[in-house]
């Protein structure tokens, strides 16, 4: 089996195609104009059929085929289980289960209207608010790290405000702010900063009081000992801080979009719900999925990037 | 006091690096209220470019002394002076270098020997230096390097070079060598005689360990707790290079052994092997 498992996503794309052809589709499915399905199945199975081959003249790539040829398959084979449920036999409601043809037909012809529009206004509000929440974030975290005054005001702010949800200040939110963008920026900014600010401030509380001791018989002065010292020795915490708040930030960006901004990847989906047109809510979905896979993937980057002196000690 | 008042009659000396350290006290409070008397004052004067090794029991005040020196903490009462000028606070023309390396995890090695000039803003000035300090500490194959992929003696060694860097006045060692093993360290003894031969820099290191107090130093100061002051000076006159088993050598360990009462009994004084 060991030299044929590169080929079981092959196998999976083509056990899919067969039974998108032979099985005749549901009259209960409306049907679709275009058969995207069955073009993105021969597209996969292009591909799984074309690695492969290149995989021998590539050993690394090949390797990684191996490696991941029972997630390919298994993936194609989830979308074929999807498919025959939905379009072959509507076991499910299909108003509410579309069958995979009309929601790739969404992604396609709504694609400039997804991605270019509510995508990028989603994308401004989260960046503005994750930024402004992040220096806000920092800061806070600093001061109250390194300045008793600081601590003594901010930490009982803290720990009123960082439990609550941002997302609980909606109803304040929208009548406070001039505009529903700044409203959502706050509320993002808000959601970053509570994990920011505490891990800032706790990890500086835990760097070891030696290094401060020792940098200072280095003729470091305060700013140098803030700045090239306690940061950098709290990064590893600062990071599983901006981690929390990149996450709740996405749950309050959606939440935000849903109850008040009128517009963004999260008001489409909801305004598509109420329409009862699930399969751009699925649609939306995916674009958001795949977003945030992206964004993470990203932050993972940075971090690896910077914690680079921690190899071999982060396991997260 | 012999090697006093010879210190008296040499000339003055106009080299930097002179310590002293005039009836200095200092306690800590405990949790119960009460406080721990660490040092009951203390005397000492350390010439420039002198070497001098602080040995005793633990608890009996050795470290204590040398964060005073280094401006960690404040004396309670008393002086401390360098070059006659009184010591208030750290700072990095009296270098401190402890038994843990505690270079910056997240600093390449070359970035950690150069974080002394970058703080006080002359490292464009004087990068050269980092090198030549990186060299001397036989580290420069791991300039780019992180601590973590550092043995311990080699990290020890670039904690050397990141206190030396600096040029300090005063270079004070707490236990540099505590946590290496006895090959590392005997390596790393003739190191440390090395720079400070090149370097001319005033030593004075605290050390658990008779055999490196003799072998390093030009005085051996012996300390006894509760609360801790200066039992004996051993002006130590050992020729160097020094020699473990020179007759001298064994001869002063076995004097510092007997005023630490870890002499033995000693039954027999021929040798029976």
């Amino acid at each position: 089996m060991g030299k044929l498992a590169v080929w079981k996503p092959l196998g999976a794309a083509l056990a899919a195609i067969v039974l998108e052809l032979a099985l005749p589709n549901s009259p209960r499915h409306p049907p679709s104009k275009y058969p995207f399905f069955l073009y993105a199945l021969l597209l996969s199975g292009t591909i799984f059929l074309a690695a492969p081959l290149a995989g021998l003249f590539r050993p690394r790539l090949l390797d990684w085929l191996r490696v991941k040829a029972d997630f390919h398959a298994a993936a194609l084979l989830f979308v074929n289980i999807l498919n025959v449920a939905t379009n072959k036999y509507a076991l499910a409601p299909p108003i509410f289960f579309p069958a995979p043809d009309r929601i790739l037909g969404v992604l396609i012809f709504d694609f400039s209207y997804l991605v270019g529009e509510c995508l990028v206004s989603s994308a401004k509000l989260l960046f503005a608010g994750f930024a402004s929440g992040l220096l806000a974030g920092l800061a806070t975290g600093v001061a109250v790290g390194f300045s008793k005054r600081a601590s003594y005001w901010i930490n009982p702010l803290i720990r009123l405000i960082g439990p609550i949800p941002p997302t609980a200040w909606i109803p304040l939110v929208l009548v406070a702010f001039p505009t529903t963008f700044q409203g959502g920026v706050f509320l993002i900014a808000l959601s970053v900063w509570f994990p920011t600010t505490l891990m800032t401030s706790s990890g500086i509380a835990n760097v070891e009081n030696a290094y401060f001791e020792v940098s200072s018989t280095l003729g470091a002065k305060r700013r140098h000992q803030i700045f090239r010292v306690g940061i950098p020795a709290a990064m590893p915490f600062i990071f599983i801080g901006v981690f929390n708040g990149t996450c709740s930030s996405f749950i309050t960006l959606m939440t935000a979009e849903m109850l008040g901004v009128k517009n963004g990847i999260g008001w489409y989906i909801n305004w598509q719900r109420e329409m009862l047109s699930y399969a751009n809510v699925y649609a939306g979905l995916i674009v958001i999925a795949l977003s945030f896979h992206l964004l993470i993937s990203l932050f993972f980057k940075v971090r690896d990037r910077v914690l680079v002196w921690q190899k071999g000690v982060i396991k997260w | 006091m012999v090697a006093a008042a010879e210190r008296k009659a040499a000339p003055a000396n106009e080299r930097p690096g002179r310590i002293r350290v005039e009836n200095v006290m200092k306690s800590f409070p405990q949790n119960d209220g009460s406080t721990v008397v660490a040092l009951g004052g203390v005397d000492l004067e350390v010439e420039a470019g002198e070497f001098v090794s602080l040995i005793g029991p633990s608890g009996c005040g050795k470290s204590t002394l040398l964060r005073l020196i280094a401006g960690l903490n404040p004396a309670d009462s008393g002086r401390l002076l360098l070059d006659g000028r009184e010591i208030r606070g750290p700072d990095s023309e009296r270098g401190l270098v402890f038994q843990n390396p505690l270079l910056f995890p997240w600093l390449s090695i070359r970035d950690n020997v150069a974080f002394g000039l970058r703080s006080r803003g002359i490292y464009k000035e004087r990068q050269e230096d980092v090198d030549e300090f990186l060299k001397l500490a036989g580290l420069e194959k791991f300039a780019l390097s992180y601590p973590h992929q550092l043995s311990g003696g080699m990290a020890q060694r670039a904690s050397l070079a990141r206190a030396l860097v600096n040029r300090p006045r005063v270079l004070l060692l707490d236990e540099p060598l505590g946590a290496l093993d006895a090959f590392t360290r005997m390596n790393m003894q003739d190191e440390i005689v090395r720079v400070w031969r090149e370097r001319g820099t005033t030593m004075i290191m605290v050390t658990h360990d008779v055999d490196e107090a003799l072998y390093l130093a030009d005085r051996v100061v012996v300390m006894s707790p509760g609360p801790a002051r200066i039992e004996t000076v051993i002006g130590s006159g050992l020729a160097r290079p020094r020699a473990r088993s020179h007759p001298d050598f064994l001869h002063l360990r076995a004097r510092i052994l007997r005023i630490l009462h870890f002499g033995g009994q000693v039954k027999e004084p021929s040798y029976q092997i």
